[in-house]
């Protein structure tokens, strides 16, 4: 067992456990926001850099802080180890310049983009994001692909985050998408279009972070808080048949996993039950499903503001200050 | 201080050769290490000797050699990083491609320390003919006895494969470096874990480089406490440093750490002084990567102390006024040089070699680049200068590997010592745009 302290709140945690998911037990405003890291995905973790924490002491035996900031999801905890997450300012400016960096090449097409409303991105960037851009060059475009029968790929929204790599490579057998260049005109692909046919392939769209991967089934049929999310089950020889349907009146519009606060799939489903059964009929419904998550798919989400630390006023002063300086130097 | 060790016998005809490279005093480590030494033996003479690492960071190799985990049945590796591919770094092309021993000498006795039993080079893509001498080199060396089964009956047996990269820039970084070598995509993995425990095929790896590693048989010869009399302080030995630009005498020159950076720069023995009898304007002391320092402190510190060549005289002041050794790539530009273009190629590689793993590295190098590129076609304002420094700073120390730092530093450190420059391509653009050069840029831009 080793004792951590993340922003002033000791938990003791099994050893080996990583400071991400050591703040993931203590939960609430302590937890980093994480895009790539997926507690179910072996070796995932560790790109994006929005999960960075400052380690302001090692450990007990070893009590140097770390010089640089750390990737918390992949660096495991050590006892006596005290991390800075939400209290340390300067932490939060480098956070804030990942999510720069995370949004300058992102095309921002939330309103004609079927993730909007359950997007890791678009919450991030509420939270962390600057009202303007200062990015001023055209932003890198790739071509819309399908990467499998079901699965639309918008590289422009990708973030390389690798999740669905690691999904096709531990869920499915022989990956046939990847990423191929390098650089920023790295992209995910696949070397013979419409490849992907795997039976747990689906999961890709549910771990994507963004809209880059999207249900062929659901595109554009409606925006995601116009829908109803129901929990429902079904005996499927390939999987738990565990899922959680999204639902217009009696119609079925789509099927999910079910999704934790994290945005982190309870388990996986496979394709028969994602994109086949779209009838009621098909599903012994449970019931209402009540999501936990800071975006516009909660219910109420724009009520509670105030919790999520955004200055509605400042960011507005801001961007209006910005525009102001931009005219004076014209 | 004019003592060579590695390019003592540089110029003696046919030292490519095995037999050429023996009669010279070649092989007589490894007889010395595999009859008469224990590997730890080895290893405790080169931790004495205080020799560092010459790839760039200047970690001491023979504290590497010892950091490696040795769990029982598992194979040990050795990988000599030959990946050289710094712009202004070409000291390990010349040293493998006239001595290819020398390497394959320093790779047995090296192998013999650390136990390994399979060895590689990692060689750069692009230096395809290097790969060949080395080939031929291993070649002899295997019909010699020297490798193979049971090396001079002493038991010892190692195989040595010389491997050639795809030409990419990251995979000189060690751990993108393994990847590679086992035929993956060549990104940097996560650390930890280190090489030393998981490296190549998931066994315990010590990566070297190929001065550091060549370096080794000297050590085994002279003894580790004689090595370590050689240069000043901690920074023992000799260094390879490869000189280019605006110098009377480009080239390959080994120096004792600890000479004076105005002898290496003005004595006839070495870089003889600045082309046409211009003045000295900037140096980048160690490879595109280290910051860019301006000619007065460079050869001076802060302090008004006269700099040195070495690991510690080339860092004082840290990084506000001072630089890294780092892997010996000296760049010297004169008073005509323009930092701004400079800074815009350096980031133009960096921006092209970036392997797109991490957001940091991947978005901000092309971001800041084209920044650069908007400063040169005159289009740039003040508050760019300011947004290039905060570019640079969120980008520091946040990647995954060291690709990120290295292209903050040649950012920051210009704008900390030619921020006037900056300031000149935005009030005047008209009176420095050379067109010819923006002609150029442009046509590069679209390639």
């Amino acid at each position: 067992m080793a004792k951590v302290t993340i922003d002033g709140i000791t938990i003791e945690v099994p050893d080996g456990t990583t400071i991400l998911q050591a703040a993931r037990m203590i939960g609430g405003d302590v937890v980093p926001p994480a895009m790539c890291y997926y507690s179910k995905l072996e070796t995932s973790g560790g790109y994006c850099r929005t999960c960075i924490v400052k380690v302001t002491k090692g450990s007990e035996k070893d009590p140097r802080p770390m010089p640089k900031p750390v990737a918390s999801c992949r660096t495991t905890v050590m006892d006596g180890m005290v991390v800075e997450n939400t209290v340390s300012p300067d932490l939060l400016e480098a956070r804030k310049g990942v999510v720069e960096f995370l949004l300058i090449n992102h095309p921002l097409d939330c309103p004609i983009c079927d993730q909007a409303g359950e997007c890791h991105l678009q919450d991030l960037s509420y939270e962390h994001g600057l009202a303007k851009s200062r990015y001023e060059f055209k932003r890198r475009e790739f071509e819309q692909i399908d990467i499998g029968e079901k699965i639309k790929l918008h590289m422009n929204r990708c973030i390389l985050c690798y999740r669905c790599v690691k999904v096709a490579d531990q869920l499915c057998d022989g990956r046939v998408h990847g990423v191929i260049n390098r650089g920023d005109v790295a992209e995910i692909s696949t070397y013979i279009s419409n490849a992907v046919e795997n039976d747990f392939s689906g999961n890709m769209i549910d771990v994507c972070p963004v809209g880059a991967l999207t249900d062929r089934t659901f595109r554009f049929k409606s925006r995601v808080w116009f829908t109803k999310p129901m929990d429902a089950h079904r005996d499927c020889k390939k999987c738990s048949g565990k899922v959680a349907l999204w639902m217009s009146g009696n119609e079925v519009l789509r099927v999910t996993g079910r999704k934790d606060r994290y945005g982190e799939l309870e388990s996986f489903i496979c394709n028969d039950c994602r994109y086949e059964k779209k009838n009621t009929t098909d599903w012994n419904i449970e019931g209402p499903r009540n999501i936990e998550r800071h975006s516009v798919i909660s219910q109420n989400h724009y009520m509670s503001l105030r919790q999520l630390k955004i200055d509605v006023s400042k960011q507005k002063e801001l961007a209006e200050k910005a525009h102001r300086d931009k005219q004076n130097t014209q | 201080m004019s003592r060579k060790i590695l390019l003592k016998h540089i110029d003696v005809p046919g030292i490519r050769g095995l037999k050429a490279y023996r009669e010279n005093g070649g092989y007589q480590a490894l007889e010395k290490a595999l009859k008469s030494m224990k590997p730890d033996e080895v290893t405790e003479e080169v931790k004495k000797s205080g020799l560092r690492g010459r790839g760039g960071a200047g970690f001491p190799a023979g504290m590497k050699w010892s950091f490696i985990a040795k769990p029982e049945g598992v194979p040990r590796y050795l990988v000599c990083n030959a990946d050289e591919s710094e712009p202004g770094t070409f000291k390990d092309r010349y040293l493998m491609s006239h001595l290819p021993h020398a390497l394959i000498e320093g790779m047995i006795v090296s192998s013999f320390a650390l136990g390994a039993n399979t060895s590689y080079i990692y060689i750069r893509g692009e230096m395809l003919y290097v790969y060949h001498i080395l080939e031929e080199a291993i070649a002899e060396a295997y019909e010699a006895g020297l490798l193979g089964k049971n090396i001079l009956g002493s038991g010892f047996s190692l195989d040595l494969y010389v491997h050639p990269g795809g030409g990419a820039y990251i995979c000189g970084e060690e751990t993108a470096l393994i990847e590679s070598l086992e035929g993956k995509r060549g990104n940097p993995r996560i650390k930890p874990p280190f090489p030393a425990v998981k490296g190549v095929w998931g066994c315990p790896t010590v990566v070297n480089n190929v001065e550091t590693i060549a370096s080794v048989p000297h050590i085994v010869n002279m003894g580790g406490d004689e090595y370590a009399k050689i240069g000043i302080g901690k920074s023992t030995g000799t260094k390879l440093i490869s000189a280019c630009g605006h110098i009377n005498k480009p080239g390959v020159y080994e120096i004792e750490l600890g000479l004076p950076a105005e002898e290496f720069l003005y004595s006839d023995n070495y870089c003889g002084g600045i082309r046409n009898g211009k003045k000295l304007k900037a140096v980048v002391a160690g490879g595109s990567s280290v910051p860019i320092l301006p000619g007065e402190l460079f050869l001076k510190t802060a302090n008004g102390e006269p700099r040195l060549m070495s690991y510690e005289s080339l860092a004082d002041g840290g990084f506000a006024s001072g630089t890294m050794l780092g892997s010996g790539g000296f760049i010297v530009m004169d008073e005509d040089t323009s930092i701004v273009k400079n800074l815009w190629n350096f980031t133009r590689f960096y921006h092209h070699e970036s392997c797109g793993q991490c957001s940091p590295c991947r978005e901000g190098t092309g971001w800041m680049e084209k920044l650069l590129h908007k400063f040169l076609d005159g289009h740039a304002t003040i508050e760019d200068i300011d947004l290039l420094w905060d570019i640079q700073s969120k980008i520091e120390g946040k990647t995954i590997c060291p690709l990120g730092d290295a292209a903050a530093w040649p950012v920051a450190s210009a704008i900390r010592h030619f921020r006037s420059e900056f300031e000149e391509y935005v009030k005047n653009p008209h009176s420095i745009k050379d067109v010819k050069h923006y002609f150029r840029i442009n046509n590069l831009v679209e390639q």
